[in-house]
């Protein structure tokens, strides 16, 4: 294992049925900072993603190979507890996606689902710092107990990433967190992202490459399954060794 | 007025008369119904047996045995009926064998309810012993519901959005978890509504219960769940074929009709209530 590494993959293939959706992608996740996944639309990102909280488990015809190792330990070893993996690794969706419950009942539904058990004054502590870790709570603290679904979409997806921070995780994937919001809400969640990579390792597909290049201090560029280049954003975006990936970020295609 | 407007115009004309035809009928029916049997009804027809060989007195005992019946089938239909729409829905995966099953539940509502009857004879009657009684044919209709409720909770879950179950389980929720308390709350509702109009349905059904359990007459009430009974769809089958005084008892058999569809369309707005108080509660 590479120093630092908190996500690593080693020759991951992922097939859906007979249809392989990731070919030997191996790639280092540093601890905390921000590793941006790009590539054009059926490149394999989001799954990728989702191979990393055993996600794609639910499907039915998915099969996986090769080693995703957290911590240097493979969570796709048998006996792996993929409850506890999926409470260190948190998730937030592509479209914002808030539980028809009240903000606070949000918050306080991964603690709730995981035994907490330290009483009232302790959940709203948790309740406040992840809120306001998610940069939310200025706006929401009047009102905790509103429906989630009065909140706009840019704040109901910090409210999600509120949600996932609650949990206390060590890695939180982003699959796609801007593509269902306003620019000024996708604003506020960049400088977000910005601010969590002190505390968390952070992960993000995204199809804006001027967002992999604002946010992120690695990127990998992904096509047709593969891995085609993965280094520091700042050499990907300036001065990219794959002829394909200067294409892309560039805007020659994509 | 172009010819695109007189399309359109004849268009929505038709479609308005079919929804005129299709409700016309129902008001009739009702009407017809109301008119003839609404003479018969008091307090002493819903509170009393039947007296002189039900040329007179009441229905009381038809209405417990449908009452009893109906319970019967709740019992059997609503929680075996839920739990296998939450196993179908979210943990068997989707294999030829669970399209099998799912196909066959589809075809089971299907099967004409007579079917239903001559199986619950031999099933319940002759092989579990359990003569002709409320149990045999609560059962019995138990079964003939079990479809619709399998189908009807089956729809329910399928219209919580998955982005439930998956924030759920991205936060580290067991499936259970998630499903208990990220996806039957919000099914429920509309679970309980399929459930009770295929209640209502069974509650209706006269050729299940024939061989089953329902009495041409009892003098009692029934006193236990082995006990032969009288039910309202059998009470008005018997009243408006197999009586000695046809006529004189057919304002009687109208009054019977009468109670029995009250009690459907009861039972079904009950339904419909049910769902949207339980909406309302959930999302206001």
């Amino acid at each position: 294992m590479e120093k630092g590494a908190k996500i690593e993959t080693k020759g991951l293939n992922f097939f859906y049925g007979p249809k392989r959706a990731l070919k030997d992608v191996s790639i280092v996740c540093p601890e905390k900072k921000v590793t941006a996944i790009i590539g054009p639309s059926g490149c394999g990102k989001s799954t990728f993603i989702r191979t990393l909280n055993r996600m794609n488990d639910v499907l039915a015809s998915a099969r996986v190979e090769g080693k995703v190792l957290l911590d240097g330990l493979d969570i796709y070893a048998p006996g792996t507890d993929v409850v506890e993996l999926r409470r260190r690794v948190g998730m937030v969706f592509q479209k914002p996606n808030p539980f028809p419950k009240t903000i606070y009942d949000n918050i306080a539904y991964g603690l709730r689902i995981n035994g907490f058990k330290h009483g009232r004054r302790a959940m709203d502590e948790i309740v406040e710092r992840s809120l306001r870790r998610a940069a939310l709570w200025d706006e929401v603290k009047d009102r905790l107990k509103d429906h989630a679904y009065d909140l706009s979409g840019g704040q109901q997806q910090r409210l999600c990433i509120a949600r996932a921070l609650a949990v206390e995780p060590e890695v939180i994937l982003f699959d796609e967190p801007c593509s269902a919001i306003d620019p000024v809400a996708t604003a506020k969640i960049e400088d977000l992202i910005e601010e969590m990579k002190k505390l968390y390792t952070v992960i993000i597909v995204t199809h804006n490459m001027q967002q992999a290049a604002r946010v992120s201090d690695f990127t990998a560029f992904m096509m047709l399954g593969e891995l085609v280049e993965f280094d520091k954003t700042e050499k990907v975006f300036t001065n990219p060794a794959n002829k394909l990936t200067e294409d892309y970020v560039t805007g020659r295609f994509g | 007025m172009k010819r695109r407007n007189i399309v359109q115009f004849t268009g929505f004309f038709f479609l308005r008369a079919c929804v005129l035809v299709v409700l016309a009928v129902l008001v009739l029916f009702l009407y017809d119904i109301a008119k003839k049997g609404g003479g018969v009804i008091s307090w002493e027809f819903l509170t009393q047996a039947p007296r002189k060989g039900m040329t007179a007195g009441g229905i009381f005992p038809a209405i417990m045995g449908t009452f009893l019946v109906t319970l019967v089938t709740a019992v059997l239909a609503i929680p075996l009926g839920m739990c296998a729409a939450i196993y179908l829905n979210e943990y068997a995966r989707q294999t030829r064998l669970t399209r099998t099953i799912r196909l066959s539940i589809r075809n089971l509502s299907g099967v004409p309810s007579i079917v239903y009857g001559l199986f619950g004879v031999i099933l319940f009657v002759n092989v579990l012993k359990l003569g002709t009684s409320i149990l045999s044919a609560g059962l019995t209709l138990g079964l003939l519901t079990l479809p619709w409720t399998i189908t009807a909770s089956e729809e329910a879950l399928k219209t919580v959005p998955n982005s439930y179950r998956e924030g759920a389980l991205a936060l580290g929720a067991t499936k259970w978890q998630s499903i208990r308390t990220n996806v039957l709350p919000y099914a429920i509702p509309g679970m309980l509504t399929g459930t009770v109009l295929g209640l209502a349905r069974a509650a209706g059904e006269t050729a299940p219960i024939m061989f089953t359990g329902a009495a041409f007459f009892l003098p009692y009430l029934p006193r236990s769940i082995k006990d032969q009974f009288m039910a309202l769809p059998y009470h008005l089958y018997i009243m408006s074929t197999q009586h000695h005084a046809i006529e004189t008892v057919r304002p009687l058999a109208y009054g019977t009709a009468l109670v029995l569809i009250a009690l459907v369309l009861g039972l079904n707005t009950f339904a419909v209530v049910v769902r949207y108080r339980l909406r309302k509660k959930r999302r206001s």
